[in-house]
This record gives structure tokens, C-alpha cells and sequence, in this order.
């Protein structure tokens, strides 16, 4: 066993835990903030899913009354928000965060202690977000939080508030980890890692990266303008001072354009690291993949504006939206082709994260395909907050985002836990996911052309909508067990699992080159890195296992108390937003004193002896 | 040591603490050849390029369309914003010498302008709070009008920028004070510089949009 | 060994063939019931270039959709995995292939993109003839409509004369909403604080429905509204009848007792503080116009239609029937409920 040495600053208290709460609540180890991404994730994909089912029982017949149509709003307004951010982007952050650095030859991200920052304000804003479930003032002004309906005439309540504060927190986390995560990816790589021999995955984090470094800021400066109006009597959105609402809408999609391509840049990753492994090919057209998510990541700002088709910037504006659409559909197509290609000549095994994978690869083409047609502007003004967009981003986003995560969850369970996960239930989860997820939305394409408005409590037996609807409701339930599927194969694979081995499905990436599960410093030495699929290239190619440095001790980060003490300190001080301008002080008084107590405590060390190497 | 090809893009100097005995962070392992911190202060600089963007965009937008004064040109005193300009953009001048001290060793000559950049940053700050009390006894408040709400929305974004760098400086002057060498070492006082150059940098677009450009936005 | 992949195999056939039906199976449930609002149904020419347009996309979205799904099924059916296959090459790319799947996309997108941008202007430039303006006002959770040329203010149901261009002008009074009636023309926010235009035309008379799109409050759900449309010579009588409503009401009473109590009423119970009937004294502008009340076929905003019944059910209790809307449960007496229903079906 590796012995560790702990040779920690003098100046402050530092944590020395090893194993046990502590050691979790200080731990500035990828892997170990990976997993917690991991499950809260999970435990927010839960609720945001109960939202679902609820929203689709009463909506399941027309004229229900199951919940109060203001519950109704709280309803569709986290299922929205906790999806995005409280689910499917640390969902992304969970691979990202436990693979990344494996992949480059890395053996933590640049900024660890950052890193264990964002995961703890990534939680307590999760469950900021949803405290006030609690006394019945969720937020329940849309995730879009349109204006004037989220200012205080019309949302007089904390719901906003709340809404408002918590996103901040949330949004703080993730744009800590796009800097934590290009920095890793341009700084860590191992030697021999150049940009072009990443994997994609890799890849496809560095774009999604650089988009949520430069979207973000939009949103934020956004909700401080509509916190702002709330709170101090500001006019950035007050009409009557000659303020323009629609403001709001082009600072929420300078962001929320770009945040649809972080959501499904990383699956896009993941399955460009799957199709390869089980056709036991190499990724078709490489350079072209890497050059089409770049593309798509610049493309993803000149777009906002075709969420707006309807808000009259009049024909010129929307010609220029249309067509700047459009382009978007052609690095898009040639993804889908590459991965075709890789295919092609392979020899497929169909295990389960390739089923998802291929779940993901005909999905998201009906996905694509629908938003091709919402850049036909005139088609979209009848498409435009309809259920035919609802159908069009659950095809992105379950059909792509989360069946591209599933693929990656099955594939990296073994290097995980060292256990495969079981593949008759995995089979199983995926039929029914797949069965039960076209049940679900494929009809709401019918019913948003048939008029059927987003964002509706109830419609009439009349509309015509009564038989899509039940069907879709039937359908959301059939998902949902197969999603429960997916939870218990994981459960019972932790513990009764059948043994991995170190290359369970004969992988071609630097992750698997490690030992697994991988130790905490993942490489016992620096591997030299000489070709794009290194490890296959090492099996079957007869490149050397070279080393990039001797054997010797390692110097990893020491586990810190900061990161949690500041994400508790700025929750803190967004209860002030809520509540009172004290506790705000307070909060970003102690706040201060973290960032000054983290700059003095420094990186710190912790010295350890890998097997083979141990202290003399 | 072993002999292996080492990677092509890393400048020389690096190569010997990435390839050799090279932890994962004492070294600070840089494929780059450039100090993470450094690398993730630019980004940052980029990321916040983008949240001064939506703001000074917002101001643009808004600039001209307030139903009530005071208006700009009703308080805006160039001369007098046009010195605390100065003072700052000279505060860059002097950060960039205590950057030169860092980098030659020179702890002297590193806390001697230093301390002038925390200086000039106080004074900067002095001067808009003169400003500010100045506008509001004039009546502009946050919430009279679009002005009032865009103007002191964008500086004091600003101003919080810059507050936050005198005491980010001040850290570090308190910190070479005690000659801890350790922690002033050029790479740290480099990214401090770069923020501050970049606070000043913004303050110039500000000041053209805001002040200069005020009578061509009315 | 071979049973389980072959298994398999059926499994993933079935699951197309399903997904086939499940498309079949919507359009079959679309061919059967007549949606009371639909897109695929245009009645003017907006809403048919707009289906024209969404058609075309269909279509090559079939196309490239059988093109890549059919790609994939053969993949994976040529080159499963099979015991004594050999390693597969490890091809890394080839650039041909690339050059001619970026340059098809490049098509298709250009085939979208002519049509779409003439689209973008049709639907942004009323043609030139005959035609009215109607000013659409959206408020939480009615909508409203003023005729300018004719001095006619109404309140959820839009008369307008076949055949003729009708200009809309739209702003709203509180927050976003979006008109929209699938049939005729694809939608167009309403924004507080602007004015936002369009145009439509309805070809044949009828009853075209709409619906607020754009969320705006609790009862979002609950903000429908009809378009009338009628012949020219019937629409020119609406106005005339209008004409004559707005010197002084027009009262048609069976129950001529019951109505003028119903008109006391209505003053009394402080209806005219938020309603207004032209050439009365109730002249309140926050909920809707009530002149003429007697010939709307629906009320609180198109969800009921309008019965006595349906009308004294709603002033008995609002809350109940539309959850939020702001007119407030007042407790009016029974008999004075029969009377003002009475009266304001009298106003026809």
C-alpha cells in the first residue's frame, strides 16, 4: 500500500483526514469531488424527474385539478432549472471532473482547491434553490424568468428571490470550473499529450469550457439587473423610466444559446470516446471533429436571437438569426457522419454503454432535425413556445445530453468502482428508456402544431389534445422506470458487480493505461504519451510504455477546509439577498476572510510513496 | 534518466522540471511553459471582458432614453474625472515598475512602487466617492432614472474592481513588508499586475463611453 | 452465443418498427380529431405559407433522417462483432467523405434558406388592398381589441371580415404575452412598453381560435380567445350595430323588469369601477368592455361559452372557474346575479 506523509503549511489549520466525513468535506481529489458531482446529480436528476411525472399526471386529461395551477408553475419552473443546472451540467461536471485529468496524464486539475469550491456552492445552491419548496414559494416565473412578470409587481413573493440568489451561487461554481477546467486541459497534459492527440472528451470540455467562461457572465449581470430592480428600486427593466424589456431576453440568450452546447458538447465527447472503444476503431475524421466542436462553439454565439423569432425585431434581425441558425446545422451533420464513419468497417459489440450510444446517435439526429426546422423563422412564429420545442430540446437533451451520459456512465463504472455494472438490466433500463422516452415526446411534436401552448396547467376536452396527452403521460412513466433501471443496476453493481479487471471493454484512452479503481495520485509515474489512442496504440501497435519521470514520491494537494467554508459563507450572503441586508454583510464579510485565509494557507502538500516506492 | 522525445511545443527552461522528477504540483506541472495562475487570470480577465461588455452595453442602450434628470451632461465635470483618469492610468505605470522589481529581485524597488500603485488605486477610489456624493446631492440617485441606474450600476462595478485590487495589492505590500519571498514572487505580483492593467484598461473604455461620449449619446 | 445477438437483433428491430408506429400513430390520432386550433389546418394565406415552409423542412428532415437512421441500422448490422471477424482497420478518416458531408448540409441549409427568408418578409410587410387595423391590447388574462376606425373596443373575440387584410397592432399592459391563433397566422408577442405589428387574413368565415403562448401568470393557461371572421357585409353590420351601441346602449329584453334591475345592479355591485358600456356611466378600462356583451360567444377570455348559466356561474365565483384572474369573488346576492346576467345579455 502507498504510505502518505503529510508535510502541511504551518500558518493555518489544514485538515489531515484521510478517510472518514471530513476527509470528504476537505477533499480536493478529482475523483472524490467527481463522485460527489456524481451522485448529488443523481439525487437532483430524482427530484427535478418527480417534477416531471407530476406535470405530466395533470396534464394526462384535460380539465384536471391534481395540483393548484400556481403549483403547477413552481413545477415546470424547477423541473426546468434543476434539470440544467442542478442536474445534467454536474452530471457533465462528474465525468469531466473524475476523467479529465485521467485522460491527459494529469494528477489533479489545475486549481483543486477551486475545484472542491465549485462542487460545495454547486450543492448548496442546489438545495438553496430548493428551500423554498418548503413553505410553497418555489420559483415559478419559468427558468427563462421573463420580465416584467419576475419584478416585484408582478412576483411580489420570495419565489424570484430565491430563483434569482440561487442561480448566482449555482452559476458562480460552474464558471469557476470552465477557468479550473481549460487550465487543466491547456497546463496538465502529460508530456507527449499534444492538443490534437486529446480525446475528444477532452476536447469537447475545453469548448464547453471557453462557452460557459464567456456566457455566463451575461446571465449573472442579467439577474443582478432584475435582483437590482427588486431590491433597490433600479429601473433596468421599469417601462415607465423608458427601460426596454426585451433586454432581458437578449442578455438570458447570450447565455442560454451557448448553454444549450454545454450541455451537449460533453455527451457529444462521451460518445466520441464510446463508438470507438466498441467498434475497436479509431474516431472517424479526428481533426474534423475537433474543428466542428470548435466551430459550433463560436457558432453558439451568433445565435440568441432565434429564441426572440416572436418578439418583433421585424424581417432584417431575423433574416441574420435564420441564417447564422442554419450554419450551426453543418458542423452538426458532420459530427453524426464522423461517428458513422468510425462505425463503419468496425466491429460492434453491443454492450450497454453502446446501446446508449447509439440511443444518443438516433435521438439526437430527430433532435437536430427539429431544430433545423425551427431556423425556418416563418415555420417557427407557429412552432415558438409550443410542445413542438418541448419535443425538440427532450430530444437534445434526454435523447442527446442524458443518453450520452448513460453511455459514459456504463463505460466508466469499471474504472471507477472495478466492477461492471450489470449488463441484463443495463440492456433492460435502455429499452425501456428508449421505448418510454419516444412515448413521451414524440407526440408533443403533434401537439405543438396542433396549438398546444408550453407552459399550460390545463386545456380543454375540446382542443383535441386529450388521447397525445395520456399517451405522453403513460409514456413519461415508462421513462421513469426505466431511469429507475439505471439506479438500481448501479446500486447493486457497487457491491455485487462482477469484477472489472483493469480493461474491461479493450480501451483505447490513457484513463485505462492506470490502475483501477485509480489510485489517488492516477499515475504511479507521468506516462510519455506518443500517439492520439495511447493505450491501444501501447497493446496493439507496439508503441513503448514510456515514462515521462522516474519513479519516486509524489506531491499532491492537501485537503482544505476553505472550500467549503466559503460556499457556506456566500450561501450565507444569498439568504441576505433574500431576506436582509445584515446577514448579506455577513456573508460577504466572512466570505473575504475565506478568500484571505485561502490565499495565506497555499496549495500545501501532501507527500506520497506509490507501491514499489515506499519510504525508505 | 531515461531518454524520451520531449514534447515539441514546450519553450526551453520548462522542459527540465516537466520531464524530470517533476511532482504533479511543486512544479507546477505547465504543458504551456506558463504558470496556471497565470493562464486562469487571463481567462479571467476574458470572462470579465464579457460581464464590463453587458454592462457598458446596457449603458449604451439605456444612454438617452431617461424620462427624467439629471441628465449627464448636467453633472458629468470632465477636468476633474479626467485627473483621477490620470492618476489611475499612472497607477499602471507604477504597477508595471513593481512588476520590474519582482522580476529582478529587487524587494526595494517592488514594495517602493507598489506601495504608490495602492496609492494612486486609494485615490482613484477618492475621487468617485467625491463623485458620487457630488451626483447625489445633485439629485441622481441609483433609482431617479436610467442614467442613475446604468451609471452608477457600470462604475461601481468598476470601482469594486479596483477596491478590490488596493486591497489585493495591499496583501501583498503587507506580505513583502515581512519579507516573505515565498509568496512575492514575480509570478505572483505578475498576476496581480495583470488584473490591475486590466481594471485600468476598462476604466478608459468607461470613461470614452460614459463621459467623453456623453453628449453624443444625448 | 449467436441466440443472444440474433435476440438482440429482433430487439432493436422492434424498436424501430415501433418508433414508426408511434409516428403513424400520431398522425393517425391527428387525422381523426379535429383539433379546435391547429397549424397544419391554415385558413389564410400567413398561416399557409408558414405550413408550406414547415412541410418543406419535413420533408428533408424524412430525408436525411432515412438517410442517417438506415446509415446506422446497416453499420450495425454488417459490422457487428462475430466470432473469426477480423480486427477491424484502423481507418482514421478519410477526406473525400468529409468534403462531400459538409457540402450536402451546406445544400439542404440553402434549399431552407431562400424560401425562409422570403417567408421572414411576407409575414413583416401586409400586402397592399383592402384593410382594417385592429389594436390588440393583452392584459393578465384577457385580451382586448380596438377597431380605431370605428371607435369599437371588445374584449376577446375578434371580428373581422373575410377576405380583407387585417393589421394588428400589439402591446400588452402588464407583462409578456404572445397572440397567437394557429389557423391563421403563427404568433407575435406582446410587449408592455411597444408596439409590435403583424397581419392575417381569413380566407372562409368561421371561428378560428387562439391562445396567449408566451407564459405569463397563473392563469397563462386560461387566456383564450376567438377570431371571428365573417362575411364583409356581416362584419359591416357588427360595426353598424356597433355604431348605434356607442350613442346608447342597445337593449333587446324579453324581461324588460329583470334588465333594468340587472342595470342597477350593475352599478350598485360596483361592476362599472372596472367595466365599461358605452353610453352608460360605467366606464371602468380595467377589465373588459362589456358593450354589446350579448353577442360574444364566449367569456372569461374564450373558456366558457356564453349561457346565462355560464355567466351567473362566473360572477357567483369567479376564483373557482379561472384560479388567479383579478376579478375578485364579490358576493353578489342570487336574485342580483339573474339580473345582471339578464341585462347583460340584453346588451346585443
Amino acid at each position: 500500500m502507498a504510505t502518505i506523509t503529510s508535510t502541511t503549511a504551518r500558518t493555518l489549520l489544514r485538515p489531515t483526514a484521510q478517510k472518514g466525513l471530513l476527509s470528504w468535506l476537505t477533499t480536493v481529489d478529482h475523483k472524490r469531488i467527481g463522485i460527489m458531482y456524481f451522485w448529488t446529480a443523481l439525487f437532483f436528476l430524482f427530484i427535478g424527474g418527480v417534477e416531471a411525472l407530476i406535470i405530466r399526471l395533470q396534464l394526462a386529461r384535460p380539465n384536471q385539478t391534481l395540483v393548484h395551477p400556481e403549483t403547477f408553475n413552481q413545477l415546470f419552473t424547477m423541473h426546468g432549472t434543476t434539470m440544467i443546472f442542478l442536474a445534467v451540467m454536474p452530471l457533465i461536471a462528474a465525468f469531466i471532473n473524475y476523467l479529465l485529468p485521467l485522460m491527459i496524464g494529469a494528477r489533479d486539475v489545475a486549481f483543486p482547491r477551486l475545484n472542491a469550491f465549485s462542487y460545495w456552492i454547486f450543492l448548496l445552491g442546489g438545495i438553496f434553490l430548493n428551500i423554498p419548496w418548503f413553505f410553497g414559494q418555489a420559483p415559478n416565473a419559468a427558468w427563462t424568468g421573463y420580465v416584467p412578470l419576475t419584478l416585484n409587481q408582478y412576483s411580489p413573493g420570495l419565489n424570484a428571490d430565491y430563483w434569482l440568489a440561487g442561480l448566482q451561487l449555482v452559476g458562480l461554481g460552474t464558471l469557476i470550473s470552465g477557468f479550473n477546467f481549460i487550465v487543466t486541459i491547456f497546463n496538465m497534459r502529460a508530456p507527449g499529450m499534444t492538443l490534437l492527440r486529446m480525446p475528444v472528451f477532452a476536447w469537447t470540455t475545453l469548448i464547453m469550457s471557453f462557452l460557459v467562461i464567456m456566457a455566463f457572465p451575461s446571465i449573472t449581470i442579467a439577474l443582478f439587473f432584475i435582483m437590482f430592480d427588486r431590491m433597490f428600486g433600479t429601473h433596468f427593466f421599469n417601462i415607465a423610466a423608458g427601460a426596454d424589456i426585451t433586454l432581458w431576453q437578449h442578455l438570458f440568450w447570450v447565455f442560454g444559446h451557448p448553454e444549450v452546447y454545454i450541455l451537449i458538447l460533453p455527451a457529444m465527447g462521451i460518445i466520441s470516446e464510446v463508438v470507438p472503444t466498441f467498434s475497436r476503431k479509431p474516431l472517424f475524421g479526428y481533426s474534423v471533429m475537433v474543428f466542428s466542436t470548435v466551430a459550433i462553439g463560436f457558432l453558439g454565439f451568433s445565435v440568441w436571437s432565434h429564441h426572440m423569432f416572436t418578439i418583433g425585431m421585424g424581417a432584417v434581425a431575423n433574416t441574420a438569426f435564420a441564417l447564422t441558425t442554419m450554419t450551426i446545422a453543418i458542423p452538426t451533420g458532420i459530427k453524426m457522419f464522423n461517428w458513422i464513419g468510425t462505425l463503419w468497417g468496425g466491429s460492434i459489440r453491443f454492450k450497454t454503454p453502446m446501446l446508449y450510444a447509439l440511443g444518443f446517435l438516433s435521438m439526437f439526429v430527430i433532435g437536430g432535425l427539429s431544430g433545423v426546422m425551427h431556423s425556418a423563422a416563418p415555420a417557427n412564429m407557429q412552432q415558438h413556445d409550443t410542445y413542438f420545442v418541448i419535443a425538440h430540446f427532450h430530444y437534445v437533451l434526454i435523447g442527446g445530453a442524458l443518453f450520452g451520459l448513460l453511455a459514459g456512465m456504463h463505460y466508466w463504472f469499471p474504472k471507477v468502482t472495478g466492477r461492471l455494472m450489470n449488463e441484463r438490466l443495463g440492456v433492460a433500463s435502455f429499452i425501456f428508456s428508449l421505448i418510454g422516452f419516444n412515448m413521451t415526446f414524440f407526440p408533443h411534436h403533434f401537439l405543438g402544431l396542433m396549438g398546444m401552448p408550453r407552459r399550460i396547467y390545463t386545456y380543454d376536452a375540446a382542443m383535441g389534445w386529450n388521447t397525445l396527452n395520456m399517451l405522453s403521460t403513460v409514456g413519461a412513466f415508462v421513462l421513469a422506470f426505466g431511469f429507475t433501471l439505471v439506479l438500481v443496476n448501479l446500486l447493486v453493481s457497487i457491491k455485487k458487480g462482477k469484477e472489472a479487471g483493469p480493461d474491461p471493454w479493450d480501451a483505447r484512452t490513457l484513463e485505462w493505461i492506470t490502475e483501477t479503481p485509480p489510485p489517488v495520485y492516477n499515475f504511479a509515474v507521468t506516462p510519455l504519451v506518443s500517439s492520439r489512442d495511447e493505450f491501444w496504440a501501447r497493446k496493439y501497435q507496439g508503441a513503448p510504455a514510456l515514462a515521462a519521470e522516474e519513479p519516486g514520491p509524489i506531491i499532491l494537494p492537501a485537503p482544505s477546509y476553505f472550500p467549503l467554508l466559503m460556499s457556506i459563507a456566500l450561501t450565507v450572503a444569498a439568504f441576505g439577498l433574500v431576506y436582509s441586508n445584515l446577514l448579506l454583510t455577513i456573508g460577504l464579510a466572512a466570505t473575504l476572510l475565506c478568500i484571505i485565509g485561502w490565499a495565506f494557507e497555499g496549495v500545501g502538500e501532501v507527500t506520497i510513496y506509490p507501491k514499489g516506492f515506499e519510504q525508505q | 534518466m531515461s531518454t524520451y522525445p520531449l514534447p515539441q511545443q514546450e519553450p526551453q527552461g520548462a522542459q527540465e522540471s516537466v520531464a524530470l522528477q517533476a511532482p504533479a504540483h511543486e512544479a507546477h506541472h505547465a504543458a504551456l511553459g506558463v504558470d496556471s495562475k497565470k493562464i486562469g487570470m487571463w481567462l479571467f480577465i476574458a470572462s470579465d471582458c464579457m460581464f464590463f461588455g453587458a454592462l457598458i452595453g446596457t449603458y449604451l442602450i439605456y444612454a438617452g432614453k431617461s424620462t427624467v434628470g439629471p441628465y449627464p451632461q448636467d453633472l458629468f465635470d470632465i477636468p476633474l474625472t479626467t485627473v483621477s483618469t490620470f492618476i489611475l492610468l499612472m497607477s499602471s505605470l507604477a504597477m508595471a515598475m513593481a512588476v520590474h522589481g519582482a522580476q529582478h529581485g529587487d524587494m526595494k524597488k517592488l514594495k517602493r512602487w507598489l506601495g504608490l500603485t495602492i496609492l494612486m488605486g486609494l485615490t482613484f477610489l477618492g475621487f468617485q466617492v467625491y463623485e458620487y456624493s457630488h451626483f447625489i446631492a445633485a439629485g441622481l440617485t441609483l433609482s431617479r432614472n436610467l442614467f442613475g441606474t446604468t451609471f452608477y450600476v457600470l462604475t461601481g462595478t468598476h470601482g469594486v474592481h479596483v477596491a478590490l485590487g488596493v486591497l489585493w495589492l495591499t496583501l501583498l505590500f503587507i506580505t513583502a513588508l515581512r519579507g516573505d519571498t515565498k509568496r512575492v514572487n514575480p509570478v505572483n505580483v505578475e498576476i496581480a499586475g495583470l488584473y490591475w492593467h486590466f481594471v485600468d484598461i476598462v476604466w478608459i473604455v468607461v470613461f470614452a463611453v460614459v463621459y467623453l461620449m456623453a453628449d453624443v449619446a444625448a | 452465443m449467436r441466440r443472444s445477438r440474433l435476440s438482440r437483433c429482433v430487439q432493436r428491430g422492434t424498436l424501430l418498427v415501433f418508433v414508426l408506429l408511434l409516428a403513424l400513430a400520431g398522425a393517425q390520432v391527428y387525422a381523426q380529431s379535429t383539433p379546435q386550433q391547429s397549424a397544419l389546418q391554415p385558413a389564410g394565406p400567413v398561416a399557409r405559407m408558414q405550413l408550406d415552409l414547415f412541410m418543406l423542412t419535413v420533408y428533408i428532415a424524412i430525408g436525411i433522417f432515412t438517410l442517417v437512421v438506415g446509415l446506422l441500422l446497416i453499420a450495425i448490422v454488417r459490422f457487428r462483432s462475430r466470432p473469426g471477424r477480423p480486427e477491424p482497420k484502423q481507418v482514421t478518416g478519410n477526406n473525400t467523405l468529409e468534403v462531400v458531408w459538409t457540402i450536402v448540409p451546406v445544400i439542404l441549409v440553402a434549399i431552407i434558406a431562400v424560401p425562409t427568408v422570403r417567408g421572414l418578409f411576407f409575414v413583416d410587410t401586409p400586402p397592399e388592398g383592402e384593410s382594417i387595423t385592429v389594436n390588440v391590447t393583452a392584459h393578465q388574462w384577457w385580451w382586448e381589441f380596438e377597431y380605431p376606425d370605428y371607435g369599437i373596443v371588445t374584449a376577446n373575440e375578434m371580428r373581422i371580415p373575410t377576405g380583407k387584410v387585417v393589421k394588428l397592432n400589439l402591446t400588452s399592459s402588464d407583462v409578456i404575452h404572445s397572440f397567437w391563433v394557429p389557423n391563421l397566422a403563427g404568433k407575435m408577442d406582446t410587449n408592455p412598453g411597444r408596439w409590435n405589428s403583424m397581419w392575417l387574413q381569413a380566407d372562409t368565415p368561421g371561428v378560428y381560435y387562439g391562445q396567449c403562448a408566451e407564459f405569463c401568470g397563473v392563469a397563462h393557461a386560461n387566456m383564450r380567445f376567438r377570431v371571428i371572421a365573417e362575411t364583409p357585409e356581416e362584419f359591416d353590420a357588427w360595426v353598424a350595430r356597433w355604431e348605434e351601441a356607442l350613442v346608447e346602449p342597445v337593449v333587446h329584453a324579453e324581461t324588460p323588469d329583470l334588465v333594468a334591475r340587472g342595470a342597477e345592479a350593475f352599478m350598485d355591485r360596483a361592476c362599472f369601477a372596472c367595466h365599461a358600456i358605452a353610453g352608460t356611466d360605467a366606464k371602468g378600462v380595467v377589465g373588459p368592455n362589456l358593450t354589446l356583451f350579448g353577442t360574444r360567444t364566449s367569456l372569461a377570455a374564450g373558456m366558457l361559452d356564453n349561457t346565462p348559466e355560464n355567466l351567473a356561474a362566473w360572477i357567483r365565483d369567479p376564483q373557482a372557474i379561472k384560479p388567479g384572474n383579478q376579478m375578485p369573488r364579490l358576493n353578489v346576492p342570487e336574485e342580483d346575479i339573474q339580473a345582471i346576467v339578464a341585462y347583460l345579455h340584453s346588451l346585443r
